[in-house]
């Protein structure tokens, strides 16, 4: 079957299985090998992008559900060249070891700072609660989200 | 990875579109919403399809919540993420706040469904105990249009076995509203985002004396499917609601189900739990009704 | 003594205090990492690359009468299909473990654990080969499996190792350390003995990348480069000499990106042989990537011990002697990554932190029906059930003397002056002062206070608990003339190169899976030759690229690669300081070293930078005699002795009484790794390292059912602990350098895994303590302790 779907700003068409899960059509398919999967049972959360800006599992997701809809990976987190703050969250609150999740983590928090730009850290803790970091311990990665608020906070009120 | 076997893909346009497909297509068939059951089945082939029915395009059809004089009519898309965040479910049954907030994790809410959750009729899926709890009611429609009504006791027929037969589909869940209200639910897990070890849910509505006029306790995981007891429903109603009638429910709730020991807890441990959990919904249930 | 300024957690700024050295510095890696721009292995994609998957057993023991696998040959997509008798043709079939025991790569003979290999498709895509493992039909004959490690030794036991000659029993091997009677007499004369049987269940690294290979092998040039997720590149890259019988310098392994290892990434697993042999049979490069599944159930599991603790002290709390006796349940084949004169790895440390008369220990190790493993998961070589033990029985015998658990380790402390001391079963601790990190981590937490609290909770019927573990760990494996892997010495090799622009290039053996590399070796380098970090390169990870060494794993890598890269820098400093004399015209003796250059004593203004040194190394005009031109060195670091860190850890549990939840509401740690590279990246080894323990005291456990299906095999069953149950870490630190270590530093990347699990457990049983509970097993799941709650406490096997 065919499907077109936006992915990272780009419109993509490609011919693909019906079974084909979305976490094999950004890896292999798209190469955009940044979103990675650690599971078979959507339980480890490492597969996690945007469907429509919502996090989803990508690894219990099929190609073919996305079509016609808006996708986003971890490649497309920066904008123009521009690092989020998520990102830069990440790097200076040391929210990563070995960077397997850090993509999935990354886009649950960038989502949960759209909607809530001051979350507190169990509210940050809630919302990355479906994926599993076993390096950090978790307490850097709730540091570099709030790093990323408060600096997003600044941010604004500097413009 | 785990990848599923072969199967097609189709795309539901409507309920009747998808309803003429599994009429077609008869058992080889099975309707998709959030697939975070159905798929990692598939994955690890614990499960096969020869065609896989999509119904997230039926999200703006059938997710919604409406609020009617005496009932609350939930569309089957309905995600567990929007049942999470509205206050006005929220505020007519606490019940459902309470529940959505261990379920899973808040990715996999951003997909999951209420028809989906009920329909994989896990005897340990807490949607299910919730209503159980809340008396609710399915509208499954069939081919032509023909819908029919029932109720939790006889939606569930078995694990991982509904009423919803061939060339049929949940549509909506519909929960009476009574005055003087309350609710609550409780689950204890291993872990965060895992299946219950036990979880309970119970509703409490008061008559104006603040005796209870009706209460339902509903339980997870520790039966064949999520279990109703009536029993506790008679030793409560026209009682004043005190700690040792609770204890009463709680003791009923411990003898009246049936759980197996297994990696989550001791059929014994699980009997306690259904006790305990029992009485703290209760307690719950009863306080909010009276606020 | 090194001072170093840790961050304040609450403000964000200066970050990135980009040192010339030593300090919190944001890691070189990250910007790759964070625009997911890694490279791991199931990333790399090659031209006309083929995907290969396993077939399992699904018994723990059967014989194999067949395996068809004609239907799989003619799938579509397929490519082709192997089997153990395919792979015995080729003398493939069986492969040695990192313990001198061999592991069938395919089953031929029957199978021994549930998820053993039996045969693998290779097709052109990763559903098509999956899709054809349906297809191949294997006739089982099924056998008794021997799963409950208590009867592995009975007369009547099934024997699973029939394939090593000779063989009728499933003992594997006896080991013991210490003396026997010495230690049985401590124990005669002694006021007090306390003992208690202890399991410290088997459990699974689990990272969340699994393991993988992509084999490229190009029969023309006889050339095979792998791309595979290990630890340790260089052994693995002999061992495939061994194995497949390839030429060692035809071989490149290359380990990219690797997401977490743990130990589980340090042994060879049959699916790499299984990609190779795909590359060759197909001549096309082959991808191999586990499925989760695949992951727990058939790699390095860790742990698996049974272990009776017996603990021997005076009336007043002067601990005497430790002693026990354990099973140890090494799976199906003798798998275990440890140095070949350790079979039960650095397990002798179980004496721990304190000053002891006497101490026994004797071990019967056998085979079981399970997956092979047992060194895994940040053990320290085992060291992480020695510590579990020793601090599990002091606060047994705490409990027994009605002694406070702080106060009776305080007593019994090896003190500074004893330093280095010689433990009674023989390991060396080069340095420590236990007391001042005790005191800090009790300072932090408010002991007194929470104990005054406890105290009050108690008398409301309310549970909490406090629980305290105070380890010594021996990491940084190690002096050549006792450690070796399959006789792979211990050692590490380090290249450093400077550039003729002052930039520099390190070469390393040890391999990064997450713990910074690139940046902490920067740092080691630039704290020795002055060239900020941002100019080093560290290269790691491609045998092509780097010097032979034993890889990462057991803490290692800074005490013996860091230890290697500090001295290599210092040769090549060595060197410049020559050229310097040569370029200000003066003798050696007449310069300083001030970090970055080297100045004329007593003429601060004549100085010449490491950069213009190196310019000069490679430029025009003549050299000082005997120096030859560039600026580089290279060097194999042989440890002189183990170094040994410790902590002082302190929990803080409260158990809800109606449902027997156990919540970690704080957890202390104070770490000692001697001299501190990077703290930022320290304290983020800690942190994971406490969720690990938190992980194994209260969910983690791999167990099977009583005919050998694995009942955690995947992460539905595997629970690993999320944001929701780990608390918001604590952390301190003391400074005691290694008195050998160049640079006075230490390992850490499992100190923490070693450390926590005693205190969470420990704080669980005091808070059960109204309830008269002195031990309950791991993992403390509701169930379990409620169980415990009851008086019926169970070992979880």
């Amino acid at each position: 079957m065919q499907v077109t779907m936006i992915v990272n700003d780009v419109e993509v068409t490609r011919e693909i299985e019906g079974r084909l899960l979305l976490v094999h059509f950004l890896r292999d398919t798209l190469s955009l090998t940044g979103t990675h999967w650690g599971c078979d049972t959507s339980n480890c959360g490492t597969c996690v992008v945007w469907l429509d800006g919502e996090p989803v599992k990508s690894c219990t997701v099929l190609a073919a559900m996305a079509d016609g809809h808006e996708v986003r990976t971890v490649e497309g987190l920066a904008k123009g060249g521009e690092l989020d703050p998520i990102q830069e969250g990440f790097m200076q609150c040391h929210g990563l070891q070995c960077g397997f999740c850090t993509p999935g983590m990354m886009m649950t928090c960038r989502a949960l700072l759209d909607k809530n730009p001051d979350p507190t850290d169990a509210e940050i803790r809630e919302a990355i609660s479906g994926q599993i970091c076993r390096c950090t311990g978790y307490s850097t990665i709730v540091r570099s989200v709030r790093w990323a608020s408060v600096h997003e906070a600044a941010a604004a009120v500097n413009q | 990875m785990q990848v599923p076997a072969p199967f097609e893909y189709e795309r539901a346009t409507s309920v009747d579109q998808a309803i003429g497909l599994l009429e077609r297509l008869g058992n080889s068939a099975r309707l998709v919403a959030g697939g975070h059951s159905l798929l990692p089945m598939m994955k690890l082939r614990l499960a096969n399809f020869e065609y896989l029915i999509d119904i997230n395009p039926l999200h703006a059809e059938l997710g919604y919540i409406r609020f009617e004089a005496d009932e609350v009519r939930i569309g089957a898309m309905t995600r567990h993420r929007e049942l999470l965040e509205s206050d006005e479910l929220a505020a007519a049954f606490p019940i459902f706040r309470d529940a959505e907030r261990v379920i899973a994790d808040p990715v996999v809410r951003n997909r999951g469904t209420l028809g989906g959750s009920l329909c994989q009729a896990d005897p340990s899926e807490d949607l299910s105990a919730v209503c159980t709890t809340l008396d609710a009611s399915c509208v499954i429609r069939g081919p032509g249009g023909a819908e029919r009504v029932v109720g939790m006791e006889e939606f569930h027929v078995g694990p991982y076995e509904t009423a919803v037969g061939d060339g049929e589909m949940l549509i909506e869940v519909r929960l009476p509203v009574r005055k003087q209200g309350g609710s609550a639910y409780e689950k204890v897990e291993r872990r965060a985002g895992d299946w219950a070890v036990v979880s309970a849910g119970a509703a409490v509505w008061l008559a104006p004396d603040g005796t209870i006029a009706d209460a339902r306790v509903g339980l997870a995981a520790v039966g064949p499917n999520t279990t109703g007891i009536p029993e506790i429903s008679a030793a409560l109603w026209g009682n004043t609601p005190a700690e040792e009638l609770y204890e009463q429910a709680g003791a009923i709730a411990a003898r009246s189900c049936d759980p197996a020991t297994d990696q989550r807890g001791s059929e014994d441990y699980k009997r306690h739990l259904a006790d305990e959990l029992t009485r703290r919904t209760l307690r719950k249930a009863v306080e909010r009704a009276r606020s | 003594m090194t001072t170093v300024q840790e961050p304040k957690t609450d403000t964000f700024d200066d970050n990135d205090q980009k040192p010339v050295g030593y300090g919190r510095m944001l890691r070189k890696e990250d910007p790759r990492l964070i625009r997911g721009r890694g490279r791991f292995t199931d990333d790399v994609q090659l031209p006309g690359m083929l995907h290969l998957a396993i077939l399992r057993s699904p018994f723990a023991h059967a014989k194999i009468v067949s395996v068809d696998t004609s239907a799989a040959e003619a799938a579509p997509g397929v490519k082709a299909v192997v089997t153990g008798e395919t792979l015995a043709g080729l003398g493939l079939a069986w492969m040695p473990t990192l313990s001198n025991d061999v592991q069938a790569v395919l089953a031929t003979d029957k199978v021994r654990f549930q998820g053993q290999e039996v045969a693998f498709v290779v097709a052109e895509d990763r559903y098509a080969a999956r899709d054809a493992l349906e297809l191949i039909d294997v006739e089982y004959d099924v056998l008794d499996p021997v799963i409950d490690v208590r009867q592995a030794l009975a007369p009547d036991a099934p024997l699973i190792r029939d394939d090593l000659e000779g063989k009728t029993n499933n003992h594997c091997f006896d080991w013991e350390t210490g003396d026997a009677d010495e230690t049985e007499a401590v124990f005669a004369r002694a006021d007090v003995v306390v003992q208690q049987d202890i399991v410290y269940p088997r459990v699974h690294p689990a990272p969340m990348e699994t393991c993988g290979a992509v084999a490229d092998f190009d029969a023309v040039e006889g050339r095979l480069k792998l791309w595979s997720t290990t630890q340790a590149p260089h052994a693995h890259r002999t061992l495939y000499a061994i194995v497949a019988g390839l030429p060692e310098h035809k071989i490149q392994v290359i380990a990219p990106d690797i997401g977490g290892g743990f130990g589980n990434k340090v042994p060879i697993y049959p699916g790499y042989v299984c990609a190779i042999v795909g590359s060759i049979v197909t001549g096309k490069p082959v991808k191999w990537m586990e499925d989760r599944s695949e992951n727990l159930i058939s790699t390095g599991f860790a742990r698996d011990y049974i272990m009776r603790g017996e603990i021997a002290a005076t009336r007043d709390g002067k601990i005497l002697a430790i002693r026990t006796n354990v099973l140890a349940d090494h799976g199906a084949f003798n798998g275990t990554a440890a140095p070949v004169k350790y079979p039960a790895g650095f397990f002798g440390v179980f004496t721990g932190s304190y000053d002891l008369e006497a101490a026994y220990c004797k071990m019967t190790a056998v085979y079981t029906n399970k997956a092979p493993g047992g060194v895994a998961y940040a053990c320290s070589f085992r060291i992480t059930e020695a510590v579990y033990l020793v601090e599990r029985i002091v606060d047994c015998l705490a409990a027994e003397l009605e002694m406070d658990p702080a106060e009776l380790r305080l007593k019994n402390f090896i003190q500074p002056d004893q330093f280095p001391y010689t433990t009674k079963t023989g390991w060396v601790y080069d340095s420590g002062n236990y007391e001042p990190t005790m005191r800090q981590a009790m300072d932090i937490a408010g002991y007194a206070e929470l104990r005054r609290e406890q105290a009050e909770k108690r008398a409301r019927g309310e549970l909490m608990g406090i629980g305290i573990s105070f380890f010594t760990e021996a990491v940084g494996a190690g002096p050549r003339k006792n450690m070796d892997i399959l006789g792979l010495g211990m050692a590490d090799g380090c290249e450093l190169r400077v550039h003729p622009t002052g930039k520099a290039v390190v070469r390393l053996s040890v391999k990064t899976q997450g713990q910074g590399h690139e940046t902490t070796f920067a740092q080691i380098v630039a704290e020795e030759i002055g060239i900020p970090p941002a100019d080093i390169e560290v290269v790691h990870g491609d045998t092509d690229q780097t010097p032979f060494g034993l890889g990462t794993y057991g803490s290692r890598s800074t005490p013996v690669s860091g230890a290697a890269a500090a001295l290599v820098a210092r040769k090549v400093r060595d060197k410049a300081q020559l050229i310097a004399s040569a370029m200000l015209e003066v003798t050696v003796a007449d310069l300083d070293w001030v970090k970055g250059s080297f100045q004329v004593k007593g003429d601060p203004s004549k100085s010449v930078t490491i950069q213009q040194i190196a310019m000069r190394a490679h430029g025009a005009g003549d050299l000082p005699d005997g120096v030859e031109g560039g600026l580089e060195a290279q060097i194999c670091y042989n440890p002189s002795n183990l170094t040994y860190p410790h902590g002082a850890y302190i929990c803080v549990v409260d158990v809800d009484p109606g449902t027997a939840q156990v919540k970690v509401r704080r957890f202390i740690a104070v770490d000692d790794c001697g001299t501190r590279i990077n703290p930022m990246i320290i304290e983020g080894q800690v942190h994971g390292g406490l969720t690990d323990g938190v992980g194994m005291a209260l969910m983690e456990m791999i167990s099977f059912d009583e005919d050998g299906n694995c009942l955690g095999a995947s992460l539905m069953d595997y629970l690993i602990p999320t944001s929701l149950e780990v608390p918001d870490w604590e952390t301190g630190y003391t400074v005691t350098p290694s008195p050998h270590h160049p640079i006075g530093a230490k390992g850490v990347g499992e100190s923490a895994t070693v450390g926590s699990p005693p205190a969470i457990v420990n704080a669980v049983v005091d808070a059960l303590q109204p309830f008269g509970v002195r031990h309950a097993d791991m993992p403390l799941t509701p169930s379990r302790v409620w169980d415990a709650m009851r008086g019926r406490a169970t070992p979880p096997i």
